[in-house]
């Protein structure tokens, strides 16, 4: 005889929470469909990341010359948190619809497909990380400090973050296909306005030329700024460098950790909220899910 | 009395068919307040309580809103109006194998998909073997699922389904897929799941498996709950519904003046379980209720088994029965041996007039059993007796 009662209603709501193991389980499937039949395998997970090292080298270090000595260290910290957002948010926001049978036909916790591609793009996170530190070990040992700690915060707010967006953008793409579109380019802009492949201080210095200082808040306000300046911070360490023509550059905000951890404050509270609203909206859609589909 | 396993109250499902409505958020900037739609109820103030262990056939015309129901029964659909509680975990086989990736291998996609279902990794290895000698896949189970032929496809979503131990199972035609054989391991399944007190909903279109499985029958018609009870009357108020009732020729009236097949039960004669396949050389009993109008003359029960092709194979008759004061009858045949010639073999009950040899009702059952011996031909030796069971006198 079944036994029903509370052991059955807890298998009742297993079926729609979401549980760590389904989500593994839909990870570690994204990772074996991807490398199967790759000879390199993950080695592949860092052409991405080296190729624009290449080419914004190229582009900032040689036709555009900024002067930011180790820009590679620079350009590296903030972009492999860009990249974990850029794709996790764009790989989530065809989920839901990429995978138009299960939902229509079985019962499970919908937000595990968003949440899956968040995972999985973390997991590649960790291996370029791992690969990034090891490259500091040999070449620049300056960013084992104290200061490397700001790195924990600065991942918190932005797999908060990308956790958000992943839920809305996939949700409202189910609604309106056109959702993936029109973020593909609004992530390209994104990047743009975010000081990833130039210092932060350019432009600050650029809006308090032209007497636009105020507008530095909103240029702030964007939560991938306050965590790509947090993880510059962090891995490349100095606020002011000279480089090799005896030229002194500023590159990250002087002073100490308040400026950081006060925008990554900023960009936790606005990620906390929108993961809220992601959730609340994900939550509100899904029962049409199936219909729309 | 548990609480229900399931419990629908006032259920009702409203689609909308939109004739214009809005893709894309472009469209939805240039096309606002422009969108008419038309409202469709698949589902209209359906109340069903399904206690545990029940097996229930859900049955009615096409478009009549059983898929829609089980759907909301499951949580893939969210009902318009009323409440669902369920109590238990759900497997449905409403489509196997959705889920599988083509480029894992099988093994990959057990896991896979017992996750999906609600099982954790540790469960999952424990039930690994079962799941894969059930599906019959050892020899592919590191193949990718992509080379897989579409019966082992199948086979290997219905053996996860079945294995992550439901309390509730939702059947929906799958019956209509696969092979012979496999269609009977669905049958056998669910007999099993009905030994071990599992609660079933199960979809069908193939009326005749309704009275042998189902102990409770729900028509539906329209999105409304036309029958919840007795699952003859359920399968014989569809047949009348789809104007293929048995009373076609001679009109509703007729019918009803005359004696019929009300009831029929396969089942096990030495449990008394109820069994709706057998295999050669098993034992088993055919028992079914003959209701006549009050003052009938005598009536004869004959059961004709026939063999592949419809040839017939042996037939027996009942001794004339006296119908009770209330005008019904329970006749068992019962078989002692199931002959161990190969095939599938279909049954036929009627109940007729033992003078005129007229015959007033009939029912067919096909593939009742099956015989699984290794001869083609033989001579057919079967012991079989036939009695008039005493009927308790309720009330």
């Amino acid at each position: 005889m079944v036994q029903l009662g509370s052991a059955a209603d807890a298998r009742a709501a297993a079926q729609s929470r979401v549980r760590w193991e389904l989500l593994a389980e839909l990870v570690r499937k994204d990772l074996k469909v991807k490398y199967k039949n790759s000879a390199l395998g993950f080695v592949w997970s860092l052409a991405n990341p080296l190729l624009y090292l290449a080419v914004f080298s190229l582009v900032f270090g040689f036709f555009l010359k900024n002067n930011v000595p180790w820009f590679a260290v620079m350009f590296m910290s903030g972009y492999l948190l860009w990249s974990f957002f850029n794709s996790a948010t764009l790989d989530a926001t065809g989920t839901v619809v990429g995978n138009a049978n299960l939902v229509r036909k079985v019962r499970f916790p919908r937000v595990v497909l968003p949440l899956a591609s968040v995972g999985f793009a973390g997991v590649h996170l960790l291996l370029q990380l791992l690969v990034f530190f090891l490259f500091l070990v040999l070449a620049y040992p300056d960013a084992f400090g104290a200061q490397l700690w700001l790195l924990v915060p600065a991942l918190a707010v932005v797999v908060t973050f990308t956790m958000a967006m992943s839920l809305l953008a996939s949700s409202l793409n189910v609604r309106y296909r056109d959702v993936q579109h029109l973020l593909e380019i609004a992530l390209l802009a994104w990047f743009w306005l975010t000081p990833i492949v130039y210092p932060v201080t350019f432009v600050r210095d650029q809006l308090a030329g032209a007497g636009l200082l105020w507008m530095f808040k909103f240029y702030m306000a964007n939560p991938l700024t306050a965590v790509v300046v947090a993880a510059q911070r962090a891995i490349y360490v100095h606020p002011v460098v000279t480089a090799s023509n005896g030229e002194v550059v500023q590159v990250l905000p002087a002073g100490g950790y308040g400026f950081y951890l006060q925008w990554l404050g900023v960009a936790a509270a606005v990620s906390a909220v929108l993961l809220v609203v992601g959730l609340w909206t994900f939550r509100r859609l899904q029962a049409d899910f199936a219909e729309e589909l | 009395m548990a609480a229900p396993t399931i419990s629908a109250a006032g259920v009702g499902k409203r689609f909308l068919l939109h004739h214009k409505r809005a893709t894309s958020l472009k469209e939805r900037l240039l096309l606002h307040r422009q969108t008419s739609s038309e409202e469709f109820w698949a589902l209209r103030d359906v109340d069903l309580e399904i206690g545990a262990g029940q097996t229930v056939g859900l049955i009615g015309p096409n478009g009549s809103g059983k898929s829609t129901l089980l759907k909301v029964l499951s949580g893939i659909l969210a009902p318009t109006t009323g409440t669902v509680a369920v109590r238990g975990r759900i497997a449905s086989l409403l489509e196997l194998g959705a889920g599988f990736n083509g480029e894992l291998t099988g093994r990959e996609n057990v896991y896979l998909n017992a996750a999906i279902l609600g099982l954790t990794r540790r469960e999952t290895e424990r039930y690994f073997d079962e799941i894969v000698a059930f599906a019959e896949l050892e020899p592919f189970i590191d193949n990718q699922v992509k080379h897989y032929s579409s019966g082992q496809y199948v086979r290997l979503g219905f053996a996860v389904a079945v294995h992550v131990s439901p309390d509730i199972l939702l059947v929906d035609e799958v019956l209509a897929v696969g092979d012979e054989s496999f269609q009977r391991k669905c049958l056998d399944k669910i007999g099993e799941f009905q030994q071990r007190g599992c609660t079933i909903l199960f979809v069908t279109h193939a009326l005749d498996l309704i009275p042998r499985i189902c102990s409770r029958g729900v028509v539906l018609d329209h999105g409304r709950v036309l029958h919840d009870g007795d699952p003859v009357e359920a399968a014989e108020q569809l047949r009348t519904l789809l104007g293929t009732g048995a009373d076609q020729t001679g009109g509703a009236a007729v019918q009803r003046d005359r004696p019929r097949v009300a009831a029929v039960r396969l089942f096990d004669p030495a449990s008394g379980a109820d069994k709706g396949h057998f295999r050669g050389g098993e034992a088993m009993a055919v028992e079914f209720d003959v209701t006549a109008p009050p003052g009938s003359p005598p009536v004869a029960v004959r059961m004709a088994v026939t063999g592949p092709a419809d040839v017939p194979m042996w037939v027996m008759d009942s001794d004339p029965l006296h119908p009770g004061p209330d005008g019904a009858a329970t006749v068992r045949f019962t078989v002692k041996e199931l002959p161990q010639i190969k095939g599938i073999y279909a049954f036929a009950v009627a109940v007729r007039d033992p003078s005129t040899n007229v015959t007033y009702d009939a029912r067919r059952f096909s593939e009742a059993f099956l015989a699984v011996g290794d001869t083609g031909t033989g001579v057919l030796e079967v012991v079989w007796t036939t009695e008039q069971v005493e009927r308790q006198v309720e009330r």
